[in-house]
């Protein structure tokens, strides 16, 4: 202690005093802060999931993200992005990708749920990423208000405020989300995937993200009060349902009224 | 009757007690003798004709849902938090116009459907005009004595998007609201006193707290009452011009060949009321439109993709979307003493929905000018005895619908798998492109058409029926058309290019050299009408058919 204190003059003290006080915050915001939970998720998964996964992942992916999901020119590295994202990309078909283009499309699942489960895994232990959100997250039992104003917020500019999708640059799209599951809705927020950006934790909370599921759940089951959605697509298929089906009809009934003389 | 002697008669008495009312009515009113006006009215009958009847009866239900609306619409701005049955809004904070419309769709008693009445009778009444305006236009009908009527309808069709736009915007939500900030954006483009304009119009910055109760009051006031008086006029001017009609034997311009309103036309007519409420109808019942529920509160920071403005300002908001920020290094944007002047928003915006605008109410005039045609047409041209008319017409279409294409450019991308970008840089290159190639498109097939006309009425209908001659040569029969059918084929005019003419000083000025270059355009190409000759020449052998085709007048 006496040390400590005849060196408190010395000329790298402040700097010392600086780097431990920068050392202390952070480490303390780590400690925290869930914004950049680096969950290491292989504790969910076992030593053979992972096993597995890796066997799969070289035969299935590595052609594109390369061996050790270290990435080549036409696929990124996979390194980090967690289970989330492979339980995404693969469970809703995206994953393997039919071609390469602008964006994935939904196609149905590749693999099974168990095969899933290990490329995920084996994903997961490269390194630390968004982890596969857990049951009571995905429950619908948010409040629904508060998930259509973060949808409206955060959401509806590519994803339409009904949900319907909506166009991209360059071939690109926000599709809709109907008949998508709340887990995936959630891993989705959570990795980013395609062109969608990461709304991570700090951005909209764990129970913001349910309230969102809960929301889009929500309106899903509502259906149409108004009779069918023509697409939930606004007013251009009203526009066109109006001069195909309306004015369609009408003019065979002019046509009709007007027979007997022409 | 004169005067004279119906103060002297007053012999005719009643039998009955209604009898007796109804003349002591009628004797005061002249009831019966507008009635026996106005049930002699003559009208052609014609599927074409019906659609202003169509838009006149989408107003009478516009007229009666909205009333119904407004028992229950609140137009205020102020904050409430919502408390109505819809639980995915349960408790947001929204406007009490949003919450009002909220309550009308889901706790009045019919009232969704009657929103839905209201919104689709609005679509229906603003495509019911335009193709009103189309079939009067193609057929000629804005000649005279019935060019001011056309810019009657001209104005109508204004004031249906202004009635339309305003009751797009009364819900206050989230896709009416940014409805509005285009308009303020485009408002806002106008030199100098674009900002004064929308500070005034929004009572502030946008949004404020105003809006909504202004647009209320054009929309059930100002613009209805203009609307309701412009109908009076165009119906009035109707009664005095009568009713156009198609060509056909018997039918000229001293005459209208068709049923009096009463009774027959009358009952049509009601009975076609009834028809189309019933059309809308079935559309509200079955068909959602304009879900405010799915869109929620206006709030000025979120901005939902496939945001569209109902298809009648669908061609301005293309306009919009067409028009480049930058070409290459040339920037469309620039602050001139301080005044920024964007001219990527005020072009688009303004300069296409002027020029249609202009060109639609100018052109009676313009085609009379042009073909020094100053009689009275009550006959109709079929669109293809008028090639030049017809093809402007159709490129004027493509252009506008080029635009209106480009306001669902998103939804093109999506549907169609394709990339936005290029949806973008081909209606771009159709903007220019489009209307060339329709004009040109629209001429040819005119022209081919009046020669398949012609070639009718000198050869008659082809049976399908080939005959085998004894000498060996197989020719298909012919059969000739009769009166009725070959009037229509051959009896129209085809006016000739008008050369220039001196004026009373025996000079040709600039303008009349122009006119007869316009006049030259108009009408150089024309397949001449069979003429009773070259009929009578149809009507030998083949041979000489052959030889009345070699006669064929055309001027080039």
């Amino acid at each position: 202690m006496k040390a400590l204190s005849q060196k408190r003059r010395h000329p790298l003290a402040a700097i010392a005093l600086l780097l431990m006080g920068l050392l202390l915050t952070g480490g303390l915001y780590a400690v925290a802060t869930t914004v950049n939970e680096a969950k290491a998720t292989t504790a969910d998964f076992s030593a053979s999931d992972t096993e597995e996964g890796g066997k799969l992942f070289a035969a299935n992916c590595a052609t594109c993200h390369g061996m050790g999901a270290s990435g080549t020119k036409d696929g990124p590295s996979l390194v980090g992005v967690g289970a989330a994202a492979v339980d995404f990309q693969v469970g809703t078909g995206r994953m393997p990708m039919q071609m390469n283009g602008p964006q994935a499309y939904e196609k149905p699942a590749q693999f099974n749920d168990e095969q899933t489960r290990q490329l995920a895994a084996y994903v997961a232990s490269l390194g630390p990423g968004p982890s596969i959100p857990a049951g009571e997250l995905l429950d619908e039992k948010g409040n629904a208000a508060e998930g259509g104003e973060l949808f409206r917020v955060n959401c509806a500019m590519c994803h339409n405020a009904a949900a319907a999708g909506g166009a991209l640059t360059r071939g690109k799209f926000a599709p809709a989300l109907t008949d998508v599951s709340g887990k995936h809705i959630y891993e989705a927020m959570v990795s980013g995937p395609q062109n969608m950006p990461v709304f991570n934790d700090a951005n909209i909370s764990p129970e913001g993200k349910r309230d969102i599921i809960t929301f889009l759940k929500q309106i899903e089951a509502n259906g149409s009060p108004g009779g069918a959605d023509l697409g939930a697509i606004g007013p251009v298929s009203e526009g066109l349902f109006v001069w195909i089906a309306g004015l369609g009809v009408i003019i065979a009934f002019t046509i009709w009224l007007t027979s007997r003389t022409s | 009757m004169s005067a004279a002697s119906t103060a002297e008669a007053p012999a005719y008495v009643a039998n009955t007690k209604v009898g007796r009312i109804t003349d002591f009515v009628d004797e005061r009113v002249g009831g019966s003798g507008i009635l026996r006006e106005f049930g002699r009215k003559v009208f052609p009958d014609h599927w074409s004709f019906m659609f202003g009847e169509v838009a006149l009866y989408s107003f009478v239900i516009l007229l009666m849902s909205g009333t119904f609306l407004t028992f229950f619409f609140d137009p205020s701005m102020a904050e409430t938090h919502y408390n109505g049955s819809y639980t995915p809004l349960k408790n947001v904070e929204m406007s009490v116009a949003f919450s009002s419309s909220l309550d009308i769709s889901f706790d009045v008693r019919g009232g969704l459907f009657m929103r839905q009445v209201h919104h689709w009778a609005a679509l229906l009444f603003v495509a019911s005009l335009g193709v009103h305006m189309l079939r009067v236009f193609f057929t000629g009908a804005f000649r005279k004595p019935r060019e001011m009527n056309w810019v009657v309808g001209g104005v109508l069709l204004i004031l249906a998007m202004a009635e339309g736009f305003t009751g797009y915007s009364l819900p206050d939500d989230l896709l009416s609201g940014n409805g509005l900030r285009i308009i303020d954006g485009v408002i806002k483009s106008i030199p100098v006193i674009g900002t004064y304009i929308s500070f005034f119009l929004f009572g502030g910055e946008f949004p404020g707290t105003l809006i909504i109760s202004r647009l209320y009051t054009l929309h059930i006031l100002l613009v209805p009452a203009l609307i309701l008086l412009m109908i009076v006029l165009h119906l009035f001017m109707v009664v005095v011009h009568k009713h156009t009609q198609y060509p056909g034997p018997g039918r000229n311009d001293g005459n209208v060949v068709g049923y009096p309103l009463g009774p027959v036309y009358a009952a049509k007519a009601g009975g076609f009321f009834f028809i189309v409420f019933g059309v809308i109808a079935l559309m509200a019942g079955f068909f959602t439109i304009n879900p405010i529920w799915n869109y929620g509160p206006y709030d000025p920071s979120p901005v939902s993709a496939g945001t569209q403005p109902d298809w009648y300002i669908g061609f301005v908001d293309g306009a919009l979307r067409l028009m480049p920020g930058v070409i290459g290094d040339f920037h469309f944007e620039y602050v001139i003493f301080g005044h920024v002047l964007t001219l990527n928003v005020l072009l688009p915006a303004l300069v296409p929905a002027g020029i249609i605008f202009t060109v639609l109410f100018m052109y009676p005039w313009i085609e009379r000018w042009i073909t020094k045609d100053n009689r009275e047409h009550h006959v109709l041209d079929r669109p293809r005895n008028a090639p030049t008319r017809t093809a402007i017409g159709v490129a004027g279409f493509t252009w506008y619908c080029v635009m209106w294409a480009a306001a669902g450019s998103d939804l093109i991308a999506t549907h169609f798998h394709v990339a936005l970008n290029d949806v973008t840089y081909w209606l771009r290159a159709l903007f220019f492109l489009g209307p060339i190639i329709a004009f040109v498109v629209t001429k040819r097939v005119a022209l081919a058409l009046q020669r398949k006309d012609r070639e009718i009425a000198l050869h008659g209908r082809e049976t399908g029926r080939i005959v085998r001659l004894p000498h060996g040569e197989f020719i298909e029969v012919h059969a000739p058309l009769d009166e009725y059918k070959r009037y229509k084929l051959v009896g129209f005019e085809s006016p000739v290019p008008l050369p220039a003419v001196p004026n009373e000083h025996g000079v040709v000025t600039r303008k009349e050299n122009r006119r007869a270059k316009l006049s030259q355009w108009f009408f150089e190409d024309r397949v001449a009408p069979a003429t009773p000759a070259e009929l009578e020449a149809g009507h030998g052998h083949h041979e000489a058919v052959e030889a009345g085709e070699a006669q064929k007048t055309l001027s080039h």
